[in-house]
């Protein structure tokens, strides 16, 4: 394994922990209280904008596949398609935050918005984090020298994007499903 | 005469034979793991000084009863500074540094695997450092202990900046200990040398390595924690405000997750160095190198599972106080494992009582007499009855101070001439370690017994007519000042021994690891070639008969 990729995963296992810190938290508070503003939330519409962004992950398997074979223009495209995906993921969530804060549903109302904004705001953070470095992937294909994006960038940013995707598994489980439990 | 130093330039005796490390901009550009390992523990050195003065005020307060010299809401600030500095800007640095510095040596690497990530992490260090040193001039120092309990933190009970502040501070400090543990990992895992399989590494940084796991998994706790507090400090939310359901405890949990194993990351550092020095001085090879390893590992996994036995007092269910008990208990096999090594290591050398060997001796004592303490503490009874009072200062002292600081100090008589070039000075150095054994025992003795007389920790004064109140403090005051003069007399003797030491040469002290095997300093590429490893003293080796090797970890032949 190489020196990036290693540097890389022992990055997220400590994100993963961080985030199982802020689930915890979450649950935390879910057990004893009992939230009446969870109701507003949309675990249907906010399931469509999620199945983006686990086929985001597809993409950029592809993308990762595009690469081992030099080619180019598909790497191009998948990476296009792996960074649309990720934006209209970003923008359900946005569309949601816009709804709640019509019902006055904000950070500071109660507990439930002070751990639903938090833990769904700093994956929201990763996410753009890694469309960044997705957009950097796809400036390196478009303009960069022949030997770019190198190897160790491409398979590093592409476990980046797994990890944000995988920890919305465990986000949208735990904020929007354990109520049908 | 078999050749020793594995360098074309064989004439460099001191930092400033080295061309490229002249001058200011070479230092502030650098991503020599050389040079920002100087950087690092030379900032670190500085904090000590810092946070030792602070303590000095403390003392000084406590020295009478009915004391004013300082007011309380300073006396919180300085008390919260000192434990945060000692902890973050003192102890981080200084333990990050020393590894930046000799793990390429120690595995005959060319530099750190990410050498522009060590840079950026001593760089947010040290701008983290002084963004918390900042709030004495923006609005008041943080002033609610270092581990900073809510609902106190809560903006509601503390409206001055100095808690956001602090929660900055650290979270960007954070940042840095983080990219500097993956950094060492990653370095050990994929630079070493021909030959220098995982079981050949010194000690030192298998400590390290597994140090770095647990910076790794127990910061994101703090980070956590951090971030939450700044939220209800900030945007209004509610995690630890209980009169909006909010959990106080919660806090107590995320920052335990990352305080226990922190005391752990703190600590490991020391026992690496100090299994280091001891061989060396006493001209053996480590008793049960394997055992120490893995031992090593034990307490690592152990210390993510004891986070409650700082929360006894804090009301939870029996079966919780038991298990966290028990795993407490625990920790105290692995780690007697070790003393129980360095005494059999001691055992029967030839033991050169140097200033580095007196400082380890006096570690392996006083860190025991620390983890005896602890031992008591995982007691639940014993806690609820002591739990924040001066034996609990006495007892992390102990382990802190007395283990960490004299094992680290015992690192720095050993390496110093590594670095520099030059010996510190053994007369002032025997000076320096007598005062600091009478100065450190002096001051931390005693509080346990004020602790049995239950004194509570942080009080900022106390009655007339308390009985050995008033004697004890003044004793561990006087003391105290002893201590932190040895520390300055510490600083005297870097500077001095940095212009004027007698210059040390490649190996000065007959060492077997790889860093004693370029020159002292050790130039910018560290090595032109490098010896054959064959097992974990490869510089022992090229001197003698096969049949005097050692074996590897775990007792194969190497």
């Amino acid at each position: 394994m190489s020196k990036a990729l290693q540097g890389m995963l022992l990055f997220i296992a400590s994100e993963a922990t961080f985030f199982l810190m802020l689930v915890m938290s979450y649950v935390n508070f879910h057990k004893v209280i009992h939230f009446s503003a969870e109701s507003y939330l949309d675990p249907l519409k906010t399931g469509m904008f999620s199945i983006a962004l686990f086929a985001s992950s597809f993409t950029m398997w592809c993308a990762e596949n595009s690469f081992k074979k030099q080619n180019r223009g598909w790497l191009r495209f998948w990476l296009a398609i792996t960074i649309i995906l990720g934006t209209i993921f970003i923008a359900g969530q946005g569309i949601e935050y816009a709804d709640l804060i019509e019902h006055h549903i904000t950070i500071s109302r109660d507990l439930f918005g002070t751990t639903f904004f938090t833990l769904t705001g700093f994956h929201g953070l990763h996410v753009i984090i890694g469309l960044l470095l997705l957009l950097s992937l796809l400036g390196l294909c478009t303009f960069g020298r022949k030997i770019e994006p190198t190897s160790g960038g491409m398979h590093c940013i592409a476990y980046y994007w797994h990890f944000v995707d995988v920890v919305w598994v465990f986000i949208f489980s735990v904020v929007y499903l354990w109520r049908y439990v | 005469m078999t050749e020793l130093v594995f360098t074309k330039q064989k004439n460099i005796n001191t930092l400033n034979d080295i061309h490229e490390y002249h001058g200011l901009w070479s230092w502030v550009t650098s991503v020599d793991h050389k040079q920002i390992g100087i950087m690092y523990i030379g900032t670190g050195l500085i904090f000590l000084l810092i946070a030792a003065l602070l303590a000095l005020v403390i003392r000084i307060q406590l020295m009478v009863p009915m004391n004013h010299f300082v007011s309380q809401s300073a006396y919180n600030q300085i008390f919260t500074m000192h434990g945060t500095t000692m902890v973050f800007f003192m102890g981080m640095p200084i333990l990050l540094g020393m590894t930046v510095y000799l793990e390429p040596l120690m595995i005959g690497a060319r530099d750190m695997a990410f050498p522009r990530l060590n840079a950026f992490a001593y760089w947010i260090f040290l701008f983290g450092a002084l963004l918390l040193y900042f709030s004495f001039m923006g609005g008041g120092a943080p002033s609610a202990g270092w581990f900073a309990y809510p609902p106190l933190t809560e903006k509601a009970f503390l409206f001055d900046p100095g808690t956001t502040y602090w929660a900055l501070s650290l979270l960007l400090v954070g940042v840095g200990s983080v990219a500097t543990a993956i950094n060492i990992i990653v370095t050990a895992f994929t630079l070493r040398a021909p030959g220098m399989s995982m079981n050949r590494i010194p000690l030192f940084l298998w400590m390290m390595v597994i140090d770095s796991f647990l910076i790794i998994f127990a910061l994101p706790g703090l980070n956590a924690a951090l971030v939450m507090i700044l939220f209800d400090r900030l945007l209004h939310t509610h995690f630890f405000a209980p009169n909006f359901g909010g959990s106080a405890l919660l806090w107590q949990h995320l920052f335990w997750f990352f305080g226990h194993p922190e005391v752990y990351i703190l600590i490991m550092p020391g026992w690496g160095a100090v299994s280091e020095v001891i061989p060396v001085f006493c001209r053996k090879v480590i008793y049960g190198a394997g055992f120490m390893a893995a031992s090593t590992v034990a307490i690592g996994f152990l210390s993510m599972g004891v986070w409650v036995h700082h929360m006894f007092a804090t009301g939870l269910d029996n079966t919780t106080l038991y298990v966290f008990a028990f795993t407490s208990m625990l920790i105290a096999i692995p780690t007697g494992v070790k003393v129980w090594n360095w005494l059999a290591t001691m055992w029967g050398g030839s033991i050169r009582f140097t200033t580095a060997m007196l400082f380890a001796t006096a570690f392996v004592l006083q860190f025991t007499i620390g983890g005896l303490t602890g031992v008591a503490f995982a007691a639940v009874p014993i806690d609820w009855q002591l739990t924040d009072t001066y034996f609990v200062v006495a007892h992390f002292h102990y382990v802190l101070l007395g283990g960490l600081v004299f094992a680290l100090i015992s690192g720095f008589y050993y390496w110093y001439p590594k670095v520099t070039g030059r010996m510190l000075s053994e007369t002032i150095g025997k000076w320096h370690f007598w005062l600091s054994v009478v100065g450190f025992n002096g001051t931390f003795f005693v509080l346990h017994i004020l602790g049995l007389l239950g004194m509570p920790r942080r009080v900022w004064t106390y009655p007339r007519g308390m009985h050995g109140w008033a004697e004890l403090n003044m004793f561990s005051s006087i003391c105290s000042f002893i201590l932190v003069f040895s520390f300055f007399l510490f600083a005297y003797n870097l500077v001095y021994s940095f212009f004027k030491g007698k210059i040390a040469g490649p190996n000065p002290w007959s060492a077997w690891t790889l860093e004693w095997a370029t020159t002292s300093p050790p130039p910018p590429e560290n090595f032109d070639s490098l010896p054959a490893v064959n097992s974990r003293r490869p510089l022992w080796d090229l001197t003698h008969e096969p049949d005097e090797r050692v074996a590897g970890i775990g007792g194969q032949p190497a």
